[in-house]
């Protein structure tokens, strides 16, 4: 233990994405020496995917937007599961979040009238996506990246360190949480160069980790999505609610097959991009669902005209909520008339004319030039569902963002739950990262200004950290574990997960099929065990994701055994033995916990189940929102009860 | 039908590949006979290597589509990004080889310490914000913020760091020099319709020039040839910024205001 170093800071951002960077951000202008930590190198985090736009109701396209018809939608997409407070703030705040990105240096589209320019997006009633192009993720994570530069260099100003208010500790990962008296005492972590192990001792730790698809096979996820603050929380004592709900993104590339997963931008259908199966028919059109069917064009003519005149017609059905796209070009694929590699066709060539395509879809126009020889100006996309976002994450307060039953973790970006509901609209991510990322920097600050007494890291926690994050060494021959037999290769494994979660926990889901999963996965957790590497600890991708595995064993097992238990389909939760969205669930949180608060220290059995879960009740919604919407649309979500109280 | 069999239907083949390997201590290159699938690009064949014959092959890479700029290095001599790099540009017969930027120290492998780039971001004074206006009052038209948003466009994956020959093969020029894709972020915020430097003082044109070693680019647009975002870094940054900061320097006019403002603060 003696020779893990030790540094003392206030507060502690396990991630550099938006919600990270948004954190650490807010913490330090709150006056906290604040550390970031994160997996990659500062600037490349999964945000700078994120392609669509920033969703919030500034007005600047249609003026009739404000935040409780953005809160309405939110709501709608989400089949009102939506933890109501969050979206409330969220909605609230988002324009705010917007503005002060461009007193930052962030150069968003224009309108006519110089303001910044919104664009449509599936299920949002108006034009409400704050956008660059189809990079707005970049834009984000660098206007971020160079404000914190710019505190840094405020720092170095005042102090002579850069470093000494705010710093990144890039291409380091953390593995724990350390706790002392149940309250947070710092992260246990390690360096990807050197593989040294080092502890930050903080009383405030801001998860901001982002979500867990490199768990399943089919993805549009990066490699660092390994639900790795879903599994520190857990690990650390915190729940994780709604982990049934994973959204598919409707539209991946199919095609070719190592590019299998990445994302078609919905912005394609917010311009004008329009679905089409194999016998050239809009196929939308026969799966508008009836929750939505006041809302949405009957007839393409209709659709058509709803580009120039939104007022007086009703968006096409490819503008949809995503779990609702995804779904019927699942059963496009699966009757027979899909695309040759298995999507369906996207096209944007009939639609618009290729120099407004190359300007306002540049990287789409791009990625399929590069990697797959099509031209979108030209010919159709193919494309197919993906595992894109998990709805699912740490419970949190809603104002605070701090989790719950453990003082001083707070949770904020995709590693939170409840914001979203069952279903994520598009947009509402990159606004969700900004609103919560910002809310958990000023509560962290607020929690640790508060302290009497700061805890200190345990040295035996430090140690048992530090035997787990060596244990792939010993794998192989004279480890713990070796009698039981052979060291596995860790790359199989996750192979062997994300082939299992595709299959058996994926966009449509089965009793039996679920229940396989999760002995598949008890199989896996203990072959995980005897995950073993090659080489030293400097920079070595095979011990890094040995250790990654732990996290996705655990997440996985959330996923399966929340959707296993919940009945009913809504959202990005599709049972096909119960396919009809149930009232009775609506206000049903599935609460994962850990099962054993030894699992994985190497003691608990890894054959048993490591995940406890129990159901809560989530609280009415305020009246005063319930009131935003026509009693005839609340009669489908709530149950005649909730509705006379 | 066996795998094998499967596999060639499906166009795949076996090719060879030479890897460097080695750390800050050094190294060599290493031969391996690797299966590759249509479609494929290196990124996939590097990711083959690591599941089936070396775990602990070191590369950085994230997005794998051309987003994150991670995933830099040198393919057959030539700076790009390995997830962009499809296989099917090389001949089957062809062996492929991939070494790590050589303007930066090789941490292992195929990754390379690239902290000089995050020294220079920051040098570079960040965006003033206007004095007069707050959140939601900026008023921007299109034409004006199309020239900075090409260059925020960057990726910052740094081949244009690595390529160019200021700094590529010398050493001694890398602390006067911030490079093209920290010379284009200062063209970037002059070209800003709301930076308030001016106002506070700051001359962007002239610190490029007397600060950050704009005087040491001639031109050889080595930098525009290898961007993966097709971003014309030399015709669309560089030289403007190298006008304007010329006609900064030579305007007798300009000289004389900047005396003269200078003695009265």
């Amino acid at each position: 233990m003696a020779h893990v170093d030790r540094q003392t800071w206030d507060v502690v951002v396990v991630g550099a994405g938006g919600a990270g960077l948004r954190a650490a951000i807010e913490a330090r202008e709150a006056g906290m020496r604040t550390a970031v930590i994160c997996k990659s190198l500062f600037g490349k985090a999964h945000t700078v995917m994120a392609e669509g736009g920033i969703a919030a109701s500034m007005g600047n396209a249609n003026e009739n937007d404000n935040w409780q018809v953005h809160f309405r939608d939110t709501m709608r997409g989400g089949k009102f599961l939506n933890q109501w407070r969050m979206a409330e703030l969220h909605a609230r705040e988002a324009p705010d979040r917007v503005w002060e990105l461009e007193t930052w240096g962030a150069l968003f589209d224009r309108t006519a009238d110089g303001r910044i320019s919104q664009r449509n997006f599936g299920g949002h009633e108006y034009p409400r996506l704050a956008h660059v192009g189809d990079r707005t993720g970049l834009e984000l994570i660098r206007t971020l990246q160079q404000k914190i530069v710019s505190l840094q260099q405020e720092d170095e100003r005042d102090s002579g360190s850069y470093d000494a208010g705010l710093k990144v500790f890039q291409e380091c990962t953390v593995t724990r949480v350390l706790k002392k008296d149940g309250r947070v005492s710092g992260v246990f972590c390690y360096q990807r160069e050197s593989g040294r192990f080092f502890v930050l001792e903080a009383p405030a730790v801001v998860l901001a980790t982002g979500g867990i698809g490199k768990s399943f096979k089919v993805t549009s996820n990066s490699w660092e999505y390994t639900g790795d603050g879903h599994a520190l929380a857990l690990l650390a004592g915190a729940p994780l609610i709604n982990m049934e709900f994973v959204q598919f993104h409707p539209t991946g590339m199919v095609w070719p097959p190592s590019v299998k997963g990445i994302l078609v931008t919905e912005s394609v259908r917010g311009d004008g991009g329009v679905l089409r199966n194999s016998d050239g028919n809009r196929f939308m059109f026969d799966y508008i669902p009836d929750v939505f069917k006041e809302k949405y064009a009957q007839t393409e003519a209709e659709g058509d005209r709803w580009y120039e005149d939104p007022d007086n017609n009703r968006r096409p059905p490819e503008l949809l909520p995503r779990d609702e796209v995804a779904r019927a070009i699942n059963a496009e694929v699966k009757a027979g008339r899909g695309s040759p590699h298995g999507g369906v066709f996207l096209d944007v060539s009939t639609r618009m004319p290729a120099e407004v395509i190359k300007r306002r879809l540049p990287s789409m126009h791009h990625q399929f030039k590069e990697l797959a020889d099509v031209d979108i100006t030209a010919e159709p996309m193919e494309v197919g569902p993906t595992c894109h976002y998990v709805m699912g994450g740490v419970e949190v307060d809603p104002d605070s963002a701090a989790a719950t039953g453990v003082p001083g973790l707070f949770a904020a970006g995709e590693v939170a739950g409840g914001m979203h509901g069952s279903n994520r609209l598009g947009g509402n991510s990159l606004s969700d990262l900004l609103v919560f990322g910002r809310r958990a920097g000023l509560y962290a600050a607020e929690y640790v200004a508060a302290l009497r007494d700061r805890p200190a890291a345990d040295p035996r926690d430090i140690d048992a950290a530090e035997a787990e994050a060596l244990r792939p060494f010993s794998a192989e021959g004279g480890g713990q574990h070796a009698d039981r037999g052979p060291a596995e290769n860790p790359y199989t494994l996750h192979q062997e997960l994300q082939q299992s979660m595709n299959d058996l926990v994926g966009i449509i889901r089965r009793e039996g099929e679920m229940a396989e999963a999760l002995e598949r996965l008890a199989e896996l957790r203990v072959r995980a065990r005897r995950a073993g590497v090659e080489g030293h600890r400097q920079y070595n991708p095979g011990w890094h994701l040995a250790i990654d595995l732990r996290n996705m064993l655990l997440v996985s097992e959330c996923v399966a055994r929340a959707a296993l238990e919940r009945e009913e389909s809504r959202g990005g939760h599709t049972r096909d033995d119960h396919p009809d969205m149930d009232r009775r669930w609506r206000n049903v949180n599935l609460v994962c916990e850990l099962a054993d608060t030894r699992a994985d220290s190497g003691e608990a059995d890894p054959a048993l189940g490591q995940i406890r879960l129990s159901r809560r009740e989530t609280p009415p919604i305020r009246r005063d929102l319930l009131e935003l919407f026509d009693k005839d649309e609340l009669v489908k979500y709530l149950t005649d009860e909730e509705l006379s109280r | 039908m066996s795998e094998r069999q499967a596999n060639q239907r499906a166009g795949a083949y076996q090719a060879h590949f030479r890897v460097w390997r080695g750390d800050a201590d050094g190294g060599g290159l290493t031969d391996f006979e690797v299966e590759v699938h249509e479609g494929e690009v290196v990124l996939d064949i590097i990711h083959r290597l690591q599941a089936t014959q070396a775990p602990d092959l070191a590369v950085r890479w994230n997005c794998k589509a051309g987003k994150c700029g991670s995933c830099s290095a040198e393919i057959n001599g030539r700076p790009r990004l390995m997830c962009m790099t499809r296989m099917s540009v090389f001949s089957r017969t062809e062996t492929v080889t991939v070494t790590p930027m050589r303007a930066f120290p090789v941490l292992r492998d195929l990754v390379t310490d690239v902290a000089f780039n995050y020294t220079k971001a920051r040098e570079i004074p960040a965006f003033v914000p206007p004095a007069d206006l707050g959140p939601g009052e900026y008023r921007m038209q299109q034409e004006d913020v199309n020239r900075s948003q090409e260059f925020r466009k960057c990726i910052e994956c740094f081949l244009c760091q690595n390529t160019c020959h200021v700094v590529r093969d010398h050493e001694e020029n890398k602390d006067v020099f911030a490079g093209p894709r920290f010379l284009m972020r200062i063209a970037e915020l002059d070209m800003h319709p709301l930076d308030a430097a001016p106002a506070s003082g700051l001359d962007r044109k002239s610190t490029a020039q007397d600060e950050h070693g704009l005087g040491y680019c001639n031109i050889t647009k080595c930098c525009t040839e290898v961007c993966p975002e097709n971003i014309k870094i030399t015709d669309n940054a560089l030289i403007p910024l190298k006008e304007r900061a010329a006609d900064r320097k030579y305007d007798p006019l300009v000289w004389l205001g900047n005396k003269i403002r200078r003695r009265t603060e």
